[in-house]
């Protein structure tokens, strides 16, 4: 059963580039505020441009 | 730290950078997107109406038959469907999570169209009956080196956009998409290793049961990371959006994402349980897939939730009410996968229609309500105008409803009752259906069913497409939408080459992926070129040249996709096909082809069940020697010669990938093959069946009749 041996060596191997990842993101403060980021994104686009689309406006006027 | 909001804050205004997004290539993947859906969708119809009835498989022409069409839709609502889906998506939100544009408009345009030529060549091929054999890793080589390099085109755009990005946090859907060009990468990589024979035939370096495990690990990571990651990332940024409410608790979907990618790529095992993989990655697998649940679940949850305050908006916007469909149907889907995973239930539904009904959950409910969703936000948004009609919106949601309750409620009953069927017994301890046949037209109605409910879900993508296009041609596209946003403050400026690989994990991912790549290939392709050792049953040898041949026309009209070759442990397998499966039986099977769907009886130990003559007929003409049998005709079979030339080259090919002919047999093969196919011929002859040896068919039957023959030589012998 190589092949298994296999992909557990390429499995772990992502993992372990997820978990870098992963202690990246927490060291690099991406999830110290684990609120605004969700407001965020309500809000960033063109607000300017806005014009009367059939979704989403109604709660912002 | 924390980033404020830009603004709100006028003393950032001094260093406002202005800039725009792209809407031509959202717009482009769009209207792929739809016309590779009803495309696919179309397929999926007609290969469901040839379920129903075979005279389905028009004109008994080879490349509209059900075996090369299947492939076909499954790689069109995958790849092309939800593929498209995910590009327009991902190339909307992520210039707009990140406030910058994408990082090239050529890579995109590089990507969009290599994407739609990948699409194209796999129209063109599959129906040709060029095939990998190995469940929706059909395309053949050429292909998969051209997704491989399209694929890296698109991650460089995508990562080099988050270099340059505006908003330091990465929002959870980016780490969506990020994990899902990682893994299908590697996924993708691994299952296509092959070595060709020609331009459009080649052989899977992996055999048997390690065959198996690959292709399981890349077909369940296929499903948990392109058709589930991306459109989890495309959900958390979609309906918040539609609802224009934050989502329930961006702190769970953190842990949703970690835990969920932690976790989704050790299930794939569960695809074979009862086989001959060894017990303990089956049990791997179960544990695995039965934690999925949380994550799933968390994730669903989260999503639902965000509409808290805004249900009423879900009675009459059309955007919400597609989103809390997909929602629902995620939520079905994974509750049901981890059940499936359970052997005890497993051994009930594997191999029959409840498996469809399982992945159609996924595929019409989640893939496929969210991708109508969002485009539904989208084509307005783009055009700057109003939704068409949304008395039209919702005639689509009713009728993609009902379609899917129609699709699904008869294939989980199909599922059952032909399961109930097979194993059943009399009092007297006999099978009480002992013609697999019974229990296929037993459930004929419910395919009849199926594939009403599939007419009602294209008919709403038509009218859903009618709306989109109606809605574009009313507004016009803003081809480039303005926008402005300060540059990262503390950003790093890249100074030198190497910095900015140090400087941040992102690029490390990249470079981590390509080092993992390199020394994956370094490690273990060496040991599919030498002897194969996965201990083996001394009587099994490999396949004679004709069988080969055989083995090659078997892979390519698709019989796997109807026929599996994996006799469980049950007496109510046992009884009806013979001994189980054993590991050792499958070493010289590049690819496997264990399958995973019986709508035709198992064949593992077909070989010598039935007279030559009787696989004759049956190729021709199969209702003639099984009355009500739903397998289509075969006649080119009867037609079409196989070709020797390349024999010696596939012998030759075969040794490389482990098999052990003899030295020089190359030399001795086509005589081998001549040989073996005029005994064939002669026993056909006897019968009554007139043809030719070098014929397609004497090949496919020596093929047929080679199957499960060498395990029962040794059945004194111990088996392992």
């Amino acid at each position: 059963m190589s092949a298994i041996i296999v992909l557990i060596g390429i499995s772990l191997v992502v993992a372990l580039v997820f978990l870098g990842v992963f202690i990246w993101s927490v060291k690099s403060n991406q999830y110290e505020d684990t609120y605004t980021p969700s407001i965020r994104i309500l809000f960033e686009d063109d607000d300017r441009q806005r014009t009367a689309t059939q979704t989403g406006d109604d709660e912002q006027s | 730290m924390i980033d404020k909001e830009q603004q709100h804050k006028p003393e950032t205004t001094s260093n406002l950078e202005h800039f725009s997004y792209d809407n031509v290539i959202v717009k482009n993947f769009a209207i792929a997107t739809m016309f590779w859906g009803v495309a696919g969708m179309v397929v999926g119809l007609l290969v469901a109406l040839q379920l129903a009835n075979p005279i389905f498989n028009i004109g008994e022409q080879a490349w509209l038959t059900f075996g090369r069409l299947r492939p076909l839709h499954t790689n069109a609502v995958i790849f092309a469907f939800v593929g498209n889906g995910m590009f327009a998506g991902i190339y909307y939100s992520l210039p707009r999570l990140l406030k910058a544009r994408m990082f090239s408009d050529l890579l995109g345009k590089i990507h969009f169209w290599g994407w739609q030529l990948i699409i194209l060549s796999a129209l063109i091929t599959l129906p040709l009956g060029f095939t990998q054999g190995k469940e929706y890793a059909e395309l053949e080589w050429p292909i998969d080196i051209a997704i491989a390099v399209i694929w890296v085109v698109f991650g460089l755009n995508m990562i080099m956009t988050m270099i340059k990005r505006r908003e330091r946090h990465l929002y959870v859907a980016i780490w969506f998409y990020i994990a899902t060009f990682v893994t299908v990468a590697v996924l993708h990589i691994v299952n296509s290793l092959a070595l060709p024979l020609s331009l459009f035939n080649s052989y899977s370096v992996f055999a048997g049961v390690q065959d198996a495990l690959v292709q399981w690990w890349y077909g369940h990571n296929a499903v948990a990371f392109f058709l589930t990651t991306p459109y989890l990332g495309l959900m958390y940024y979609f309906v918040p959006k539609a609802a224009n409410r934050p989502v329930y608790s961006y702190r769970l979907s953190i842990i949703h994402f970690w835990s969920l990618i932690f976790i989704y790529i050790w299930a794939g095992p569960h695809h074979l349980l009862y086989t001959s993989l060894p017990d303990w990655a089956q049990s791997l697998g179960t544990v695995f897939s039965v934690m999925l649940i949380a994550p799933s679940w968390g994730g669903m949850l989260n999503g639902l939730l965000t509409l808290r305050g805004v249900w009423d908006k879900v009675r009459t916007e059309p955007v919400l009410k597609f989103m809390v469909v997909a929602l629902t149907a995620y939520g079905m889907a994974t509750f049901e996968g981890p059940m499936l995973s359970f052997k005890n239930v497993n051994a009930i539904t594997h191999y029959t229609d409840w498996t469809i009904a399982h992945v159609h959950v996924g595929a019409l409910g989640w893939n496929g309500f969210l991708t109508f969703g969002m485009l539904y936000w989208l084509f307005p948004k783009m055009y700057r105008t109003k939704l068409h009609s949304l008395k039209l919106a919702n005639v689509h949601f009713w009728l993609g409803t009902l379609g899917i309750v129609f699709y699904v409620i008869p294939m989980y009953w199909a599922g059952l009752t032909q399961s109930l069927m097979w194993k059943d017994f009399t009092p007297e301890g006999f099978l009480k259906y002992p013609n697999f046949l019974e229990t296929v037209t037993q459930i004929i109605h419910m395919y009849e069913l199926r594939a009403f409910g599939g007419l009602l879900y294209v008919i709403g993508a038509l009218v859903a497409v009618y709306n989109y296009y109606m809605t574009a041609a009313s507004g016009s596209l803003l081809k480039e939408e303005e926008a402005s946003a300060p540059a990262l403050q503390g950003g790093h400026k890249i100074k030198r080459w190497h910095e900015w690989i140090e400087a941040r994990p992102i690029q490390m991912t990249i470079f981590s992926l390509i080092a993992i790549s390199i020394g994956g290939l370094v490690e273990f392709l060496p040991t599919y070129f030498v002897k194969s050792n996965t201990p083996t049953i001394s009587t099994v040898q490999p396949y004679t040249p004709l069988e080969l041949k055989g083995r090659d026309i078997y892979i390519r009209e698709g019989c796997y996709l109807c026929h599996s070759q994996m006799i469980r442990p049950f007496r109510s397998e046992t009884e009806r096909y013979g001994d189980y499966s054993k590991s050792g039986e499958f070493v010289y099977d590049h690819p496997f082809q264990w399958g995973s769907k019986r709508t035709g009886p198992d064949l593992a130990r077909v070989g010598g069940k039935y007279p030559d003559s009787w696989h004759y007929n049956h190729m021709l003409d199969p209702g003639s020697m099984s009355p009500g049998s739903i397998m289509p005709s075969y006649p080119w079979l009867l037609d079409d010669d196989i070709s020797v030339d390349d024999v010696p080259a596939q012998i030759a090919l075969m040794r490389n990938l482990g098999v052990p002919y003899e030295e020089g047999y190359e030399d001795k093969a086509v005589a081998d093959l001549d040989k073996q196919a005029d005994e064939i011929t002669e026993s056909l002859l006897n019968d009554g069946s007139e043809t030719e040896p070098r014929k397609e068919i004497v090949a496919l039957i020596a093929y047929l009749q080679r199957l499960g023959i060498d395990a029962g030589k040794a059945s004194s012998v111990p088996l392992k």
